[in-house]
C-alpha cells in the first residue's frame, strides 16, 4: 500500500511533514519518558530509575566492548540518547498508520531514508570530528593508511559504504516492517470475512516480530556508531 | 486541514527532490532532544550513579579502615592481657617468697623468744633454788642456836644428854 507523503517547501528547502511530525513526537516521548523516570532520584534506585540505570549501564557495557572507557565515556550520552531515539521511533509505526487525505502522517521516522541517513551521516561526522579532536590531524590521518598504505582507496570507500548501510540497515528493516504491516491491515484484511480472519494472527505475529527488530536494530545501531567512534579514536591497536 | 496547507507539491511532483528539509529538521531535534536530556534526565542520572559508586567505595574503604583498626585494637588488647598475665604471675611468685621469708622470720623469732623463755626460767629456778638454800641454812643455824641454848638451859645427865644428843642428831638426820 503506497501512500503519497505530505511533503512541502520551505525556503528553498522540501519537508515532509509526517516526518517533522514523526520526528517531534518521537522526541517528546523519549524526552518526557526519561525526565519523568529521573524526576525522584535516589541512592536507592527504585522503579523507572532502576530500568534506566539498567539502560545506562547497558550503553556502557556496549561503549566498553568497542572501546577504552577513558575515550569512550563521553560518548555515553550520544548513546544512550541514540538508542531510546531509536527504539521509539522504530515502535511508533507498529501500533497504528494513520492516513488522512491519502498522505501518510503517522509512521516510524525510521521509516524513511533520509531521517536514518542523516543520523547515519550524523555519527560518521562526529566519530570524525572526534578522530581529529582526540588523535590529532596526524593521528587522525595516519588512520587512513593503516594498517596497509595501498589500503587507503579502500578506507575511503568503507567511510561512505558505512554511512550508508549504516542508515539504510536501519531504514530497511523498520520500513518492510511498515510496508508488511500495512498490506496486512489494508490489503488482506479488506478482502472479505476469510481475509479478515486471515490478517488478525498475521497482523499480530508480524508487530511481535517487528517489535523485536525495532529492538535489535536500535541495539545494532547503536552498537555500530560506538565500532565506528572506536576505529576514529582508539589508536593503540 | 493543516494538511492542505502544508500540501504544496503535487503526487507527481513527489520523489523527484530530496528532502534535505528533514535531514536538517532531523539533526536539529536530535542535537536539542540530547541537550535536553542532558540536563534534565542523564546528566541527574549519570551524577546518582557516580554518587551511589563512590558511596559504595567509600563504605568499602570505611569498612576496611575499621577492619585494620579492630585488627589492631583486638592485638593491643592481647598484649595488654598477656602483661597483665605476666605481672600477676609475678606478683603472686614475689608474695610467696616474701611469705616465706615471712614465715622463717617469725619462726626464728619465735624460737629466740622461746630460747629466751627457757633461759629466764632457768635463771629464775637457780635463784629460787639459791633462796631456798640460803633459808634453810638460816634456818639451820637458828636450829642450833636453839638446841645449844636448849641444851645449856636443862640440867642434864649423863644419860640424857647422851639420850638427847642422839634425839636431835636423830631429827636432825630425819629433817634432812
Amino acid at each position: 500500500m503506497h501512500h503519497e507523503n505530505p511533503e512541502f517547501q520551505f525556503l528553498g528547502l522540501w519537508f515532509n511533514g509526517a516526518n517533522m511530525l514523526m520526528i517531534t513526537v518521537a522526541s517528546i516521548i523519549v524526552f518526557l519518558i526519561a525526565v519523568l523516570s529521573t524526576r525522584t532520584l535516589a541512592m536507592k534506585p527504585t522503579g523507572m530509575q532502576n530500568f534506566f540505570e539498567w539502560v545506562m549501564d547497558f550503553v556502557k557495557g556496549i561503549i566498553n566492548s568497542t572501546m577504552d572507557w577513558k575515550e569512550g565515556g563521553r560518548f555515553q550520552i550520544l548513546g544512550i540518547t541514540l538508542i531510546m531515539y531509536v527504539f521509539v521511533s522504530n515502535m511508533l509505526g507498529l501500533p497504528f498508520a494513520v492516513v488522512v487525505n491519502d498522505q501518510l502522517w503517522w509512521k516510524s521516522p525510521t521509516a524513511d531514508p533520509m531521517i536514518t541517513l542523516t543520523l547515519a551521516v550524523m555519527v560518521v561526522g562526529l566519530s570524525h570530528y572526534y578522530g581529529v579532536k582526540l588523535g590529532g590531524a596526524k593521528g587522525y590521518g595516519a588512520t587512513f593508511f593503516s594498517p596497509m598504505k595501498f589500503l587507503f582507496p579502500l578506507k575511503i570507500i568503507e567511510e561512505f559504504a558505512n554511512t550508508l548501510t549504516l542508515g539504510l540497515r536501519l531504514y530497511g528493516n523498520i520500513y518492510a516492517g511498515e510496508l508488511l504491516l500495512s498490506l496486512l491491515a489494508a490489503g488482506l484484511a479488506h478482502q472479505g470475512i476469510a481475509g479478515l480472519i486471515a490478517a488478525v494472527p498475521l497482523t499480530f505475529l508480524w508487530q511481535a516480530f517487528s517489535v523485536f527488530v525495532g529492538t535489535i536494530q536500535a541495539y545494532i545501531f547503536t552498537m555500530l556508531t560506538m565500532v565506528y567512534m572506536s576505529h576514529k579514536v582508539s589508536h593503540d591497536h | 486541514m493543516l494538511i492542505n496547507s502544508f500540501v504544496l507539491g503535487t503526487a507527481a511532483e513527489s520523489g523527484s527532490h530530496v528532502n534535505f528539509g528533514d535531514v536538517f529538521f532531523q539533526l536539529i531535534v536530535f542535537i536539542i532532544l540530547m541537550a535536553l536530556l542532558k540536563k534534565f534526565a542523564w546528566g541527574p542520572l549519570m551524577g546518582i550513579m557516580k554518587q551511589r559508586e563512590d558511596h559504595i567505595s567509600n563504605e568499602i574503604n570505611g569498612a576496611e579502615q575499621s577492619h585494620l583498626e579492630a585488627k589492631k585494637l583486638l592485638e593491643e588488647q592481647r598484649n595488654l592481657l598477656k602483661e597483665a598475665r605476666t605481672e600477676a604471675q609475678a606478683l603472686i611468685e614475689s608474695a610467696k617468697k616474701q611469705g616465706d621469708i615471712q614465715r622463717d622470720e617469725i619462726i626464728a623469732a619465735a624460737r629466740a623468744e622461746a630460747e629466751r623463755v627457757k633461759e629466764t626460767a632457768k635463771l629464775e629456778i637457780d635463784q629460787q633454788k639459791e633462796k631456798a638454800v640460803a633459808a634453810i641454812r638460816e634456818q639451820v643455824a637458828s636450829l642450833s642456836v636453839l638446841i645449844a641454848s636448849k641444851v645449856i638451859e636443862k640440867e642434864l645427865s649423863q644419860a640424857d644428854q647422851d639420850q638427847l644428843i642422839d634425839q636431835y642428831i636423830k631429827e636432825a638426820g630425819e629433817e634432812r
